[in-house]
């Protein structure tokens, strides 16, 4: 590989021209809007609704509520479960009375346009038989109840909580609030059946084919009549990794109405209906010899989910496998609560555990007066702790290093309080970003016409990261035709199958099915062009795909240039308008000796001001380990939008539901507070750049998670360095440093 | 939102006769918080009364103030050649309201018209005796972070969410109100009120009536030594935790005059009077400029998650002191 013509994202135009159409762009003829009512209540069930005054108002087609809706044939018969969690099981929308959280859709208006739709769902009233309900550890104090569920195990490695044992020690507990992905933009869905047994969805999502099955599932359909499409997906930080009840809702929206459905959520819905960190306490007790070497780690977590759903996202692993250290204790608990599930945010799990991990050994670092890097150093894992197994690649020292000298890590003056500037308290403070790599199943087929133009297929979605230039430039390096002929198409479920977006494995997943199947359509080239007689003596008969080189639109011998035909050509003189391969791509048996993890070493200085406790992060350096990247000015921009939302996380993030009434009180964007530009520096993104072969051929791991976890401790750290002050609790806002 | 009707009257006298003619109508100035106010089903207008035809866009030097047209955009007034020279106070705190998208639509108007932020008052499922006199005042034993640690009641603790207010009533200015009749003026710390037992209340306008315009003295002495400080949980588009207003007269190093007021604390932007006072003849030193903080906050009162603002507001009023 290595022909990479062109930085810049193949859609970048169509996006900032607004030419690229996100879900609720899409124009459907004859569509109505669907708007969602939402309960009121946050426990008990609805005993009576009242929606006769929002049928009779100006366009309303439908008003559809449990005791209405048509029957979804993939849900339990007898409606939701009234009683606690069954497991992994989403919620059913408008199958029963049940309330289990405040907001919870409860009917469904389906108008002919979205004002009067909007109208209509405010006069939709419904009576109630209310049950106490609890949305917070606080309020509940000790009435609830971990959940059972084997998947929970304490995990015990060497000693149970051996760290107390240890010379030096700290314990410490953290607290993680909920934080709402808020993608820019809005969770939708446009429904349109074709018959009974046929539909078309254009649906927010990073993951069409699994979607596709979600729907498949709901409504018992066959694949072939569930086309999903997402061309283009404005952001998801992994909301849109599932296909969630307001989905289903614009389906049976369409269904009842007979008449193509779109339904947008609002700002506000946005808070409840598609998921979000959960709130996670943290406990952990860290101990080591006086020279550093971790003896012991327990780290325990409590977290939320709700009550007819297991959301579990183990914040606690990460303690097992980042360092070397003999014993290693994780407890997790899980407790059910009035709200939504939570889901899946950027970073799931490890943005919580290092939260704590990387703040606790930032803590250590001060009470063994050692270098944090030098700790992490001497506690570097040369093979993975849970199993020994090696590393398919782990380049995390010359992360530290990169980083470090990046940003003058050397230069400063360790001690707290010690560094300023005017009147502004200066701190450094670093943190380690770790994320499994993995590779998956994808297939995906390349076409070339006879026109020299190549097509690269497969069924995924691109949230955001730039997938369709990461994969034209992998078939673009193999087929040597330049990054502007070449198209990859995305976006629809009738492709060859490809991966969900998300855990970081796009890249590696479908970079690979990308690979493979240009290989193969290289290879078909090569047999076309053995025959042709510019390359005909004996000794090119015998050729082997490896003695051709392909560049510019031409194949050629690799030794002798000289010798060469275009595929434009070499198809027309074999009658051909185009020819293509489809190939199938996964993780070999070698893969399973070995285990693969992407790091990221985050860097930030901050500025803190004593008097009114604002932060001010001054400078960002990360330095990443995620394999070979592939495509560098969309790997930068990944590594800034992890930042950023690292500096949310860390200064100012905070989900707030007052447990009286069980409802959000900061759900839109002027109370629930996201990094704006003046909130951010400039962030420098370094990659280690070192090819992973044996995850995959592309060499690339991934970085979408890493590059936001360990950013808030890093920040926590710094302002620690700053401060002398210990913040454990995020958001860290002023009124904490004050 | 519910289907209003909506007129664009190209008088003043027009806008105001159908003001008086209809109780359920209201003036929209820019809109960017009329609108989201009604789309959240908090305040539902039948009749909007659209006054951006009027002729009050307009900033005049007068003798001995500059007078600002209620319809002067935000973005205009902080830009203001004039304003940026005599009035940099009012200048700084516009700048540091909202955004520039939305200072490019809002009017000085509708600044001082703005309702509260309190979640409270905008969730209509939720009690608040602002939007519903009775309910209760869900802030007050609820998430209040945000809210009032002076001259609150035990009927609503919500703060006057205005940046510009700040200003204004440091800078002594002057509302102008239109009615039928006639003009009156009132100053504009007695423009907004306290909660009391009747929260539902901001201020003083009477229905039927219109602000015209501001008037503000061009005071030159406290033109050099001015300085808006806005504490916020980001460093833009966040409404102030504490602001502070400050202008000083000095001479030598003695306080001839103090101007101060202090946005975040209260159901209206407080002056404080009694820390200009104390100022006032007192040498510019770190010690005074505590005590003069510790004045302001004698009677200040946390509520729970709000309580750090005891705190916050005297640091505040000590940095702009420093810094000014
Ligand atoms: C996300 C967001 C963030 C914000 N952040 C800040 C901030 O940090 N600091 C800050 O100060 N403000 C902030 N604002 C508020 C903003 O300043 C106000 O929305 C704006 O000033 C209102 O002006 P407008 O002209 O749009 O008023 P409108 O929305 O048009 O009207 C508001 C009210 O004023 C009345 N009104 C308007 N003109 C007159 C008149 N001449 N006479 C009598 N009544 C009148 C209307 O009837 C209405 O009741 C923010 C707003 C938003 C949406």
């Amino acid at each position: 590989m290595g022909y990479f013509d062109d930085d810049d994202r193949v859609n970048g135009k169509a996006i900032v021209t607004g030419k690229a159409k996100f879900i609720a762009e899409h124009e459907v003829a004859n569509v109505t809007h669907g708007v969602i009512v939402g309960s009121t209540i946050a426990k008990g069930s609805i005993t009576a609704m009242d929606t006769k005054t929002a049928e009779r108002a100006p366009g309303v087609l439908a008003v559809i509520t449990h005791l209405n809706s048509p029957t979804v044939p993939g849900y339990d018969a007898g409606g939701n479960p009234v009683k606690g969690p069954t497991g992994g099981k989403g919620f059913q929308v408008f199958n029963g009375p049940a309330i289990y959280f405040n907001g919870q859709p409860i009917a469904l208006v389906v108008a002919d346009t979205f004002e009067r739709a909007t109208y209509a769902a405010s006069l939709v009233k419904s009576q109630y038989q209310k049950n106490e309900h609890t949305t917070n550890f606080d309020e509940a104090g000790k009435s609830v109840v971990a959940l059972e569920d084997a998947r929970y195990k304490d995990n015990i490695r060497g000693e149970v909580d051996g760290y107390k044992n240890a010379p030096v020690k700290i314990e410490a507990e953290y607290v993680v609030p909920i934080e709402v992905h808020n993608p820019m933009e809005l969770h939708a869905t446009i429904a349109l059946w074709e018959g009974d047994d046929k539909v078309i969805v254009y649906e927010k999502t990073q993951g069409v084919k699994s979607s596709q099955r979600s729907i498949m599932n709901a409504f018992k359909l066959k694949e072939e009549n569930v086309r999903v499409y997402a061309p283009f997906v404005g952001g998801g930080f992994g909301s849109a990794l599932r296909t969630w009840p307001h989905a289903i809702a614009a389906l049976i929206g369409a269904k009842k109405t007979g008449k193509p459905v779109k339904l947008v959520l609002s700002r506000d819905q946005m808070f409840t209906m598609v998921g979000y960190r959960p709130f996670t306490k943290q406990k952990i007790g860290i101990g080591a010899t006086a020279d550093g070497k971790l003896l012991g780690i327990t780290h325990e977590a409590d977290s939320i989910t709700s009550m007819y759903e297991v959301f579990n996202e183990r914040s606690v692993d990460v303690s097992r496998f980042l360092y070397a250290c003999p014993n290693v204790t994780t407890r997790y608990h899980v407790y059910p609560f009035n709200v939504s599930t939570p889901t899946w945010m950027r970073g799931p799990g490890e943005a919580t555990g290092t939260f704590a991990l990387e703040s606790a050994l930032d803590e250590l670092s001060y009470a063994l007066n050692l270098d944090p890097i030098e700790l992490r150093l001497r506690n570097y894992a040369e093979t993975d702790p849970q199993n020994g197994k090696p590393y398919s690649s782990k380049f995390l020292k010359e992360a530290y290093q990169l980083g470090a000298d990046k940003i003058g890590w050397k230069n400063r003056d360790s001690k707290p309080l010690s560094m300023k500037e005017g009147e502004w308290m200066v701190g450094y403070g670093m943190g380690t970003g770790v994320f499994g790599a993995g590779r998956g199943t994808a297939k995906a087929l390349a076409r070339i016409f006879a026109d020299g133009t190549l097509l690269v297929q497969s069924a995924v979605s691109d949230s955001g990261p730039g997938t369709a230039t990461a994969m034209t430039k992998i078939a673009s390096g193999i087929m040597g035709i330049p990054g502007n002929k070449v198209t990859f198409e995305l976006g629809d479920s009738s492709l060859p199958p490809g991966p969900t977006q998300g855990g970081s494995t796009t890249t590696s997943t479908l970079g690979s099915a990308v690979y493979d199947v240009s290989m193969a359509l290289k290879n078909k080239l090569v047999e076309l062009a053995k025959e042709n007689s510019i390359f005909h003596t004996t000794e090119i008969h015998s050729a082997k795909a490896e003695d051709f080189v392909l560049e510019n639109g031409n194949i050629m011998l690799a030794s002798n240039r000289n010798k060469k035909i275009s595929y434009t050509d070499l198809l027309k003189q074999n009658n051909l308008n185009q020819l293509e391969v489809t190939e199938e791509s996964k993780g070999n048996e070698e893969m399973k000796k070995y285990v693969a993890y992407s790091y990221a070493v985050h860097f930030v200085k901050v500025l803190v001001h004593p008097a009114t406790g604002v932060v001010k992060i001054n400078r960002v350096v990360t330095a990443t380990d995620g394999g070979k990247i592939i495509s560098p000015k969309t790997a930068e921009s990944q590594m800034i939008g992890g930042v950023v939302g690292g500096i949310g996380m860390a200064l100012m993030e905070e989900g707030v539901i007052d447990n009286r009434y069980g409802r959000w009180v900061n759900n839109n964007f002027a109370d629930y507070h996201v990094p704006v530009h003046a909130d951010v520096p400039h962030i420098e993104a370094l990659f280690v750049n070192k090819p992973d072969l044996i995850l995959n051929p592309t060499g690339a791991k991934g970085i979408g998670e890493v590059a936001l976890i360990g950013f808030a401790a890093a920040v926590a750290n710094a302002i620690y360095h700053a401060t002398g002050k210990r913040i454990r609790e995020l958001p860290i806002t002023p009124d904490k440093l004050i | 939102m519910i289907n209003f009707d909506y007129i664009k009257p190209a008088t003043q006298k027009a806008a105001i006769d159908a003001l008086n003619k209809d109780a359920t109508s209201q003036f929209i100035a820019g809109g960017t918080n009329l609108v989201d106010l009604m789309k959240r089903g908090v305040v539902s207008p039948q009749k909007l009364i659209d006054i951006n035809n009027l002729p009050l866009k307009s900033i005049e030097q007068q003798k001995g103030f500059i007078r600002i047209g209620a319809l002067t955009l935000n973005s205009d007034v902080a830009e203001h050649e004039l304003i940026r020279k005599k009035l940099p106070l009012l200048s700084q705190a516009l700048k540091a309201g909202a955004s520039p998208q939305l200072r490019n639509m809002a009017t000085v108007g509708g600044n001082m018209m703005q309702r509260t932020r309190c979640p409270y008052f905008y969730d209509t499922t939720m009690p608040c005796n602002k939007r519903q006199p009775g309910t209760g005042c869900g802030a007050l034993k609820g998430y209040n972070r945000m809210h009032a640690i002076l001259g609150a009641s035990d009927k609503c603790i919500a703060v006057h969410p205005s940046d510009m207010c700040v200003a204004l009533t440091a800078l002594d200015a002057t509302v102008v109100i239109s009615s039928r009749k006639g003009d009156r003026r009132i100053p504009f710390a007695d423009f907004h009120r306290l909660p009391g037992t009747t929260p539902e209340k901001d201020n003083n306008l009477q229905r039927g009536e219109m602000i015209t315009a501001i008037e503000v003295p061009d005071n030159n002495e406290f033109s050099k030594k001015a300085l808006y400080i806005k504490i916020r949980d980001r460093a833009s588009y966040a409404f102030a935790l504490i602001s502070v207003a400050a202008a000083l007269d000095i001479k030598g190093n003695t306080i001839q005059n103090a101007r101060l007021a202090m946005g975040g604390v209260a159901h209206k932007p407080w002056r404080l009077t009694g820390a200009e006072n104390f100022l006032k003849g007192k040498t510019a030193s770190l010690e005074n400029f505590n005590q003069a903080a510790a004045i302001s906050m004698k009677d200040a009162k946390g509520y729970g998650y709000n309580n750090f603002k005891l705190k916050l507001a005297p640091n505040t009023i000590v940095q702009t002191l420093k810094t000014v």
